[in-house]
């Protein structure tokens, strides 16, 4: 008995539109980018369904470099992050416009 | 060798004092500029006697300047019979101007800038006339037309002075725009440019192709020697010092144009038509300028316009196929008409630069030797035996009468024969407004010192025994000299013609001139302004050839000037500039709205991107 893959695709649809909203909503800068994650692991976990749907391998295989571009992805967002708060004491990414035309 | 020398000499005092000059004392600045030149005058000496001068000629080849192909010019001197003669009034003359130049510019601030131009001139003109080959000969021939231009404006602070100078400079631009075509139709019809082969190689040319060349080439000389219609620019070259007029705009480089086609003269000869174009431009500019002489004011003008008229002779000479006549007359004419400037200049010293006639008078007192120069020059130019310039005018008028004879216009000979009527009168009436009569100017006049008195003194002599070196008395020596070098050449017109015999066309013109003087006399006795009416009006404005010039060519050029600088340059150029700038900044106002700063807008849109991309490939 296993699961049908579109329970799989259901639930990374779902997860996707949660980080997507939460990307959209959320004015929290450490909030946005768990919601970013959340889109990246529901790409994953599309990506491995169909892998094992599909008995191929290169969908397990995106889904390692999609792991490690996250992870770079974090450290660098983090260190901008952590910079931000020291000049200006907020993570509100509302508060951070000077790009304002 | 010696060839070298004598251009570099001029040269050297050039470099040492323009570029020292500010700091050395004015006594060596004096003779720096006049030894080189002295120098220049002995080593021409010394290169005219050598024997190769007289048989084929002196060449000194310095380098191969061009070379494409079959084509090469090489930079190159070369002296014959011809420029031997040249060289020798140009430093000759050229020595005695700048000796008189220590006194005339003696209180001068820039002392060195006038002798280390002056010395240019001399080593540019040197240049030109003993250019090996037609190419240096125009490098000669521009850089004594950017001396000139240094040197009417060398008082650059006087608005008219530097005005004159861009003027003369514009003006010459246009004839050497023509001279410059001529040289490269020769370069590549002949495929050569060294003066040999183009007289070799002018019978074999197409006769058309020829006559555009020499009458470009002549569209040269009158800018360079102030023809019409181009001679314009020499009365107001008179801004300059009043040696620079001596020295430039009378002896040496305004007879550049007729030293040019006596150079290339088998080419002249096999054109067909150009040397009846050169002799009615010389002849009418003989006439017209002699006539303005007669109502000009200013005294140094009158000699711009006698120069003027007096070249239309040379050119007159050159065209009835008389040139050693053209290059007598170039040669006496140095002497006597670089005398009257310098006497000329020798007034505006004693009377504190005052040139209007009307203000002149009675110097013929305190400024005897002056006057008796001048007197002496003015005889010579009238053309009164036995003075130089009656000698050379009069083989020029036989010239005339006997090219007439064989098929010529008359018209030629006669403009010729009125010139000299005029020229008599002309030359009477600034004679007597300035030395005669009671004195105008209550100033202080004072005969000119010693070191210009003594150039003055050798120019007499020569304007007095000049003559003799073109005399039949005399045996003819200059005209014996410069035989050879007229006669060689590829074709000889002067050989089998017969020298017209002495007799009622020679008495003619000194009847002429006699009568001339006569009737200055009588005219300008006691000082009288005589108006001549609507003919005094139209002559006074020179015929109204600069005004025709200025309502043809000059307010229109203005007028189309400004149209580009206000209308075309404001609106069109910078408006179409500043038009896509003002664009850009507007359709930057206008989207600028877009770019809020908050990262979640961004997100926003590129999630709309996506879900319409998305949906345009799902149902499309």
């Amino acid at each position: 008995m296993s699961v049908p893959l579109e329970a799989y695709l259901a639930l990374s649809a779902l997860l996707f539109v949660l980080g997507t909203t939460g990307v959209l909503v959320r004015r929290n800068a450490l909030v946005v980018f768990m919601s970013i994650e959340l889109m990246l692991n529901a790409v994953n976990l599309t990506f491995v369904a169909f892998a094992r749907q599909r008995l191929a391998i290169e969908g397990q295989l995106a889904v390692f470099f999609v792991v490690v571009v996250a992870a770079v992805e974090v450290v660098v967002g983090l260190a901008i992050l952590i910079a931000i708060f020291r000049t200006r004491d907020t993570v509100d990414i509302d508060d951070v416009d000077l790009l304002r035309g | 060798m010696v060839l070298e020398v004598i251009v570099a000499l001029p040269l050297a005092g050039w470099l040492i004092n323009g570029l020292a000059g500010g700091r050395l004392p004015r006594g060596v600045v004096g003779a720096i500029g006049c030894g080189t030149v002295g120098a220049a005058c002995a080593a021409s000496v010394m290169a005219a006697g050598d024997p190769a001068v007289a048989g084929g000629g002196l060449t000194a080849t310095l380098f191969t300047w061009l070379s494409a192909g079959e084509f090469t010019v090489s930079a190159g001197l070369f002296m014959d019979r011809l420029s031997a003669l040249m060289a020798l009034v140009v430093t000759g003359v050229g020595f005695l101007i700048h000796v008189y130049s220590i006194g005339y510019m003696a209180d001068d601030p820039a002392y060195a800038r006038y002798f280390a131009y002056l010395n240019l001139f001399v080593a540019s003109m040197l240049l030109l006339v003993l250019g090996g080959n037609l190419l240096v000969l125009f490098v000669g021939w521009e850089l004594v037309g950017l001396c000139s231009y240094l040197l009417i404006g060398f008082w650059f602070d006087r608005e008219r002075a530097a005005s004159s100078g861009r003027k003369a400079f514009i003006v010459n631009r246009i004839g050497d725009a023509g001279f410059l075509l001529g040289i490269l139709l020769l370069a590549t019809t002949a495929g050569n440019l060294q003066f040999d082969r183009l007289a070799a190689a002018s019978g074999g040319m197409a006769p058309g192709l020829l006559t555009a060349a020499t009458l470009l080439l002549f569209a040269g000389a009158t800018g360079k020697s102030a023809q019409l219609p181009l001679y314009v620019w020499l009365p107001d070259a008179m801004e300059g010092p009043t040696p620079v007029s001596a020295l430039i705009h009378a002896a040496t480089m305004v007879t550049a144009g007729v030293y040019m086609i006596a150079r290339l003269h088998p080419l002249f000869l096999h054109a067909g038509y150009t040397l009846s174009v050169v002799a009615a431009v010389g002849a009418v500019t003989a006439f017209f300028a002699a006539t303005v002489a007669l109502v000009e004011w200013d005294l140094k003008r009158v000699l711009a316009y006698s120069t003027i008229s007096q070249l239309g002779y040379m050119f007159l000479a050159m065209g009835v196929v008389m040139m050693p006549a053209g290059m007598f007359h170039l040669t006496t004419h140095a002497f006597f008409k670089a005398l009257l400037f310098l006497a000329a200049g020798s007034v505006m010293h004693a009377m504190r630069g005052v040139v209007d006639m009307r203000r002149l008078g009675g110097l013929a007192g305190p400024m005897r030797w002056t006057a008796a120069g001048f007197a002496v020059g003015g005889l010579a130019l009238a053309g009164v035996p036995p003075f130089a310039g009656f000698f050379s005018k009069d083989l020029i008028l036989e010239g005339a009468f006997e090219w007439a004879q064989r098929g010529g216009a008359m018209l030629v000979w006669i403009a010729g024969l009125a010139t000299a009527f005029v020229t008599a009168v002309y030359v009477t009436r600034a004679m007597m407004l300035t030395f005669a009569g009671p004195a105008a100017d209550p100033g202080h006049p004072h005969e000119a010192p010693a070191v210009m008195g003594l150039p003055m003194a050798v120019l007499a002599a020569l304007s007095f025994g000049g003559g003799l070196l073109g005399a039949r008395v005399a045996g003819e020596p200059l005209l014996r000299y410069l035989e050879p070098f007229f006669v060689d050449s590829a074709i000889g017109v002067l050989k089998d013609r017969p020298m017209p015999a002495a007799g009622v066309i020679t008495a003619l013109p000194v009847a002429v001139s006699l009568a001339g003087i006569l009737a200055g006399f009588a005219l300008y006795r006691d000082r009288r302004e005589v108006t001549l009416g609507a003919l005094g009006r139209f002559l006074s404005h020179q015929w109204y050839i600069e005004t025709l010039y200025d309502a043809v060519i000059v307010t229109p050029a203005k007028r189309l000037a400004h149209l580009l600088a206000d209308v075309v340059e404001t609106r069109g150029i910078d408006g179409a500039v500043n038009g896509v700038g003002a664009l850009v900044g507007r359709a930057g106002l206008a989207v600028r709205g877009l770019q809020t700063g908050f990262v979640r807008n961004y997100a926003a849109a590129i999630l709309a991107g996506t879900i319409l991309m998305l949906g345009y490939w799902l149902f499309r």
